[in-house]
């Protein structure tokens, strides 16, 4: 603590929207030592670490990092190589589809360490957590524990000067959370130089730390080292010195939770779980759990995250079956279709699951009237709810709006609206500060004691849990032990109740694979130095790094590759068989009126042609129209009475044809053939009356069908429907690509790594380029072989063009992806954006010559219009290079604009 | 039952307050009834307009320029001349989708009754102007040239007088056809997206396993989100219907309005059942809408409401009848052009409603089991 600060803030301010998650900070976090953030979810620090790590962006104030501004660029880059940045949620930097090592081989490679040097130091890291037993484990399926294990060697494959953990330890077990302190701490001794900081809200980590600022509602309230601020505050542990050190209007209203001693109720006890097993697929969740809930226990329920906890709840509140045992709820089997048990049970689930979009009133009313509140008691129901969990003054706002305390204290008052007899709370105080929590506590207290309901609740926090009248410890889907906080404590001779928590994790872990975590003694050659690296500039390294990882993900992700091959094959068989524009079989109906032979020669001119179909002759006027208007026909032809005697005297008897015109584009087709159909037959008649052929016309007229000399649709529809397909999906599948790592948080490695903007589009665009292209020869294939349409001109000029292609069609999906947000925002945009120019304007249905003004303009303005000549020159115009290259230099265009656009709008820091 | 038709009012209230809180699907409302219905209708016609003329004339006689006089819109644009070396390359290029070649001493060869030809080069790959403009092309040089033989007199006696009227819509106008037909598709993209997204993000967000704990059926949860969003899609297509089709756009609509919306009520029920069916099969929105796409995209393009039916190969027919887009497109043709009543539509209706009733048990028998597993 002899050097410069590591990290030294003056007059920050950081603001998100009206909020200030950072409200005018002055701090120097020390350097060469384990310096801890300590504080609830909310008050601001991750934003201030995220400052820190360069990956947000710096709205007011300055911010200095190993001593250089971080607003600088270069040092920017610089901090990129020499700082390791681990975002807060388990695993949030690592991809979950990916293997153990193929996370560390991707962050490797973002470093641009060689092969060799990737392979030693994974294998070092993975020995030194204890990893090594499991290389090839998706990071998916790791627990919460080795998760972060695995967070923190990617945080470590480059040897960073500076280390930033955000809430490393947030939903791990005990155990795990001192193995991974532990671990911290060997790395340190191995490397003094490094500087550690850590966020955390579990006050009780606090005390390892060497210096700490505990931060409330964007301000710091104080720093020091750990005794410090216990000395500072006069109070005994770090939560309560946090609590005294509160501003005194955060403070109000806050007494300790005693827990009146429970008065034993006679009868069957409220909950039983009876051998409980729930498996997905072979994996085994809850494993035979049993225990027992008494008529107004607070039970709590210990445990890590993804030890089965959650599922056992769901279980008991009848949303999942059970795969085996049985739950009894007040000694009767869970039927989770009775209405009545449902009546008896209030459940709150682990994240907020309220309504965002009602007011807390409006949540309350929709759940007083599900409950089937009488009408009478409702609206008292609704006051009284609000008054006892303090909600008055908010009874009108908005759910998002509101602090977590606040929501988790609205969940509670839904979840006993209908005065249950046993509640369910799942992870209820997960993230809320220690005041709001004992507030809440308070509830639940009262809960218990004053209307006797039973209380199961499960939690993180061990001052809770001593709180509760018994507790069961669970871990990897079974129960390690069940009793009252002391007598768990007392029975295994331990001083808390974390300690003996740990020696039960430690004895089960005989034959749990995760505790054979017995870290290898590190040698001193295992965290070297950096090596002096240029790491600036383009690489392209890197940017396979991205692609390789890219690729294994989609390659992971059966319902994307099926989408991405069998989709635009599905959809071009639709379009080659269902856009027809061959008017075939017109089915119509006949007035004969006059019965002669000439009205039936005539009539046999229309059933010969194979445009159209007859069907059953009709009796009057009425009916022939009355079938017109049903759609039954679409042409009605009556013949006069005497037709056939005009005929004969030359005097151009009149016959009537109505045409359903609700389609006009068939009614027009329909009127040219009948027009051919008319000519040919008069000048049979002609013929027959006169006996030579006599010609009406002065001209001959001859037609040459271009390109497509049988002129039939799918020669035309094909080359589009290519067109049309390289737009819409790759367009889609690059644009989720991008915003999925920003719902994930894995955008996160793209922020704190050296790779550039430009390594991280084309890299991540470049596998999309490969989708598409081997997507375009599977329809190549279909073409050919379903819809007998070769490539007449030169195969090499389209696929060139297609390449080009689908390099601006992704280009355009990763433009849109930088100004989204959401997956869902992120497939309408791209979809909406680009259907009306591609199918409207690119010359699918109307070539783009007869297009105007703004119409003509849109499909200009867009790739697909230059593409669809070249897919319908190349296939059908026998054309190459020689005809199409200026299309060919168009698309290079478009590809470089929306590239280059995207490269500039998206962001290094997160602003 | 009163307890049942409450909740399901409740919850349906609760789903339109979502919906109204929900911007970017509003606006995609409002985009897709509006705009994108304007734009379809008026900018990719299926009728002949504009199509684009060159034309080599290497006659340059009073009957080569009467011919290309009475080329006109709005079939056609001002034809122009080109050098007949030209011909390959404007093709090529897609510049123009009919070349007229004219060759030397035409005039004097028809008064000579010699019987010229006239060619006539049509890009075939322009699927929809080519086959009817051509005609129109072929029309329209007949009655010039018989016009200039016959020094101006039509009177020219044929054996028949075939008089074509068409019914429904007798300028053949594509605009009448397109904005219903639109409208009529975008009731199937918004039914599907909108419920299927409003369960799954009950889903993303936690509320819909808070919904399982009280006491309310799956069929009650999923007859709200059809009511609800049914509402909203079908004001927003009768608001489409009256503003931009018949006011914009001017397109009378022959059939009862009345009708239309009970059929459409009945599609709805459907549309929407099926849009849950759809999102039981995914858990998240992006393999929602990958899912979603191509179902669409068929139940829009095979229904007739975009080629006619009579095109599609039989087989493809067949399988079509089960896409309720099918009967709804035959209803809605019925009622909006032809002015049928319940008497013609009935068959239909029944489809319809029975297709509503298969979809719902399906989506009700797959409800409970994937949406509360994780």
């Amino acid at each position: 603590m002899t050097d410069a600060p590591i990290v030294q803030l003056s007059s920050v301010t950081h603001r998100y929207g009206a909020t200030a998650a950072l409200d005018d900070i002055s701090l120097d976090i020390p350097a060469g030592c384990m310096a801890g953030l300590i504080g609830p979810d909310g008050v601001g620090k991750s934003t201030l670490l995220a400052l820190a790590a360069g990956v947000r962006k710096v709205q007011t104030g300055q911010v200095q990092v190993l001593r250089g501004d971080i607003r600088d660029r270069h040092h920017l880059k610089d901090c990129n190589t020499r700082i390791a940045y681990m975002p807060q949620g388990l695993g949030r930097n690592l991809y979950p589809t990916l293997t153990v090592t193929e996370n560390l081989d991707f962050f490797g490679r973002l470093f641009g360490q060689s092969k060799a040097e990737r392979e030693e130091r994974i294998a070092d890291l993975l020995k030194a957590t204890g990893l090594d037993p499991f290389p090839d484990r998706p990071a998916g399926k790791l627990s919460g524990g080795m998760k972060q294990k695995l967070s923190l060697c990617s945080a470590l494959i480059h040897d960073p000067d500076l280390l930033i953990l955000d809430e490393p330890t947030t939903g791990v077990d005990p155990l795990s959370r001192q193995q991974f302190w532990d671990l911290i701490d060997r790395i340190r001794s191995e490397r003094p130089t490094m500087s550690v900081i850590v966020a955390t809200a579990y006050m009780e980590e606090a005390e390892r730390f060497d210096w700490l600022a505990a931060m409330s509602d964007g301000k710091v309230i104080a720093t020091g080292t750990p005794e410090d601020v216990r000395i500072q505050s006069g109070q005994s542990t770090l939560e309560k010195a946090f609590i005294a050190l509160l501003p005194e209007a955060a403070r109000q209203g806050h007494r300790d939770v005693v827990v009146p001693p429970r008065a034993h109720v006679e009868g069957t006890p409220a909950v039983q779980a009876i051998s409980l097993t729930k498996r997905f697929g072979d994996f085994v969740a809850v494993d035979g759990v049993n225990f027992e809930i008494e008529r107004g226990e607070i039970f709590g329920f210990l445990g890590s995250n993804g030890c089965g906890k959650t599922t056992t709840m769901k279980m008991l509140t009848g949303l999942l079956p059970a795969s085996d045992g049985q739950a009894l709820l007040f000694g009767e089997p869970l039927d989770a279709n009775d209405m009545r048990t449902r009546q008896r049970v209030g459940y709150m689930s682990q994240s907020f699951s309220l309504y965002s979009e009602l007011t807390v009133r409006q949540n309350l009313d929709l759940h007083a009237e599900l409950y089937q509140i009488p009408v009478a008691r409702r609206a008292g129901r609704v006051a009284e709810m609000l008054d006892t969990f303090a909600l008055r003054d908010e009874a009108d706002q908005k759910p998002d709006a509101l602090p977590l305390g606040i929501r988790q204290r609205l969940q509670l008052a839904v979840a006993v609206i209908h005065a249950p007899e046993v509640l369910i709370l799942d992870e209820p105080t997960s993230g809320v500060d220690p005041i709001a929590r004992d507030a809440f506590w308070q509830h639940l207290v009262g809960l218990s004691r004053d209307n006797g309901v039973t209380i199961f609740v499960s939690t993180h926090f061990m001052n809770e849990a001593e709180r509760c009248d018994r507790i069961s410890l669970m871990h990897a889907g079974r129960v390690l032990a069940v009793g009252a906080p002391t007598e768990i404590t007392k029975s295994k001779e331990a001083a808390t109740l974390n300690d003996a928590f740990i020696s039960y994790l430690r004895e089960a872990a005989g034959d749990i694979e995760e505790m054979q975590t017995t870290p290898a003694s590190s040698s001193p050659t295992q965290f070297r130095a950096p090596e002096p690296q240029r790491q600036s500039g383009f690489q392209f390294a890197r940017l396979w790094a991205f692609a390789l990882r890219e690729t294994m993900e989609i390659l992971r992700d059966p319902l994307r590759l099926t989408f991405a091959f069998l989709g635009p094959v599905i959809l071009m068989l639709t379009f080659g068989y269902g856009i027809s524009f061959d008017v075939t079989d017109l089915p119509y109906a006949v007035l004969d009126q006059d019965q002669t032979s000439e009205s039936r020669t005539l009539l046999e001119a229309f059933s010969g042609s194979r445009y159209f179909a007859e069907q059953a002759s009709a009796t009057s006027s009425e009916e022939l129209e009355a079938r017109l208007r049903a759609g039954e026909i679409a042409i009605a032809i009556e013949i006069p009475p005497d037709f056939g005697r005009m005929l004969l005297r030359n005097e151009s008897p009149e016959v009537r044809i109505a045409i359903d015109a609700a389609m006009p584009f068939r009614a027009e087709t329909a009127r040219g053939y009948l027009q051919g159909l008319a000519l040919t037959y008069m000048e049979d008649q002609i013929e027959r009356t006169y006996g030579e052929a006599i010609d009406t016309s002065g001209a001959e007229i001859e037609t040459r069908f271009r390109y497509n000399q049988a002129f039939k649709s799918v020669f035309a529809i094909v080359p589009s429907v290519i067109m049309l397909m390289l737009v819409l999906i790759p367009a889609m599948m690059a644009a989720m690509g991008v915003v999925r790592e920003k719902e994930t948080g894995s955008i996160a490695n793209f922020r704190s790594t050296p790779v550039t903007r430009t390594e991280f589009v084309l890299g991540k665009q470049l596998p999309y380029v490969v989708i598409a292209m081997l997507s375009f020869l599977t329809l190549l294939v279909v073409a050919y072989a379903v819809f007998h349409v070769p490539v007449r001109g030169s195969g090499f000029a389209l696929l060139v063009g297609t390449f080009l292609y689908v390099l601006a069609t992704t280009g355009f999906g990763v433009l849109i992806s930088t100004f989204t947000r959401t997956q869902v925002a992120a497939t309408f945009a791209a979809a909406i954006i680009a259907i009306i120019p591609a199918v409207n304007f690119s010359g699918l249905l109307v070539p783009v010559s007869s297009l105007s003004g703004g119409g003509r303009m849109i499909g200009l303005g867009f790739p697909s219009a230059w593409y669809q000549q070249i897919s319908v020159g190349t296939f059908t115009k026998e054309l190459g290079f020689a005809e199409l290259w200026q299309n060919h230099v168009v698309l290079v265009g478009f590809a470089f604009l929306f590239i280059a656009v995207s490269i500039q709008m998206l962001g290094k820091q997160e602003k | 039952m009163m307890q049942w038709l409450s909740n399901i009012y409740r919850l349906g209230l609760k789903e339109l307050r979502s919906l109204r809180a929900d911007p970017v699907l509003l606006l995609l409302i409002v985009y897709i009834f509006s705009f994108a219905v304007y734009a379809v209708a008026t900018g990719a016609k299926l009728e002949v307009v504009n199509a684009s003329v060159a034309y080599v004339d290497l006659d340059r006689s009073d009957l080569t320029g009467r011919i290309i006089e009475a080329i006109l819109p709005p079939e056609f644009d001002t034809p122009e001349e080109i050098s007949a070396t030209d011909i390959d390359r404007v093709m090529n290029k897609g510049d123009y989708v009919f070349v007229l070649y004219f060759p030397p001493g035409f005039e004097a060869d028809v008064i000579a009754a010699r019987l010229p030809e006239v060619q006539l080069n049509v890009d075939a790959t322009a699927m929809v102007q080519a086959g009817n403009g051509s005609v129109f092309l072929q029309e329209i040089i007949s009655a010039e040239v018989t016009k200039f033989i016959a020094g101006d007199d039509t009177s020219t006696s044929l054996p028949i007088n075939l008089v074509v009227t068409a019914k429904f819509n007798p300028n053949l106008q594509s605009t009448w056809f397109s904005s219903v037909m639109q409208v009529i598709n975008n009731v199937t993209i918004l039914s599907v997206l909108l419920t299927g997204a409003a369960l799954i993000r009950e889903r993303e967000h936690g509320t819909i396993e808070h919904l399982l704990v009280m006491p309310v059926s799956p069929a009650e949860i999923m007859l709200a989100k059809i009511w609800a969003n049914g509402l909203a899609i079908n004001v927003a297509a009768v608001l489409s219907l009256w503003l931009v089709v018949q006011g914009i756009l001017a397109v009378p609509i022959a059939g009862s309005i009345t009708l239309f919306v009970a059929g459409t009520v009945l599609y709805l029920v459907s549309v929407t059942g099926l849009g849950i069916l759809l999102a039981t099969f995914t858990t998240s929105m992006p393999q929602f809408g990958l899912l979603a796409l191509p179902v669409l995209v068929i139940m829009n393009l095979l229904s007739g409401s975009t080629t006619p039916m009579e095109s599609i190969p039989d087989w493809l027919q067949t399988i079509m009848q089960i896409s309720p887009s099918t009967h709804f497109v035959a209803f809605s043709q019925a009622i909006l052009y032809r002015g049928a009543g319940l008497n013609t539509v009935w068959p239909d209706m029944l489809v319809m409603a029975g297709l509503s009733a298969i979809f719902f048990v399906l989506a009700l028998m797959r409800f409970r089991k994937t949406m509360a597993a994780n």
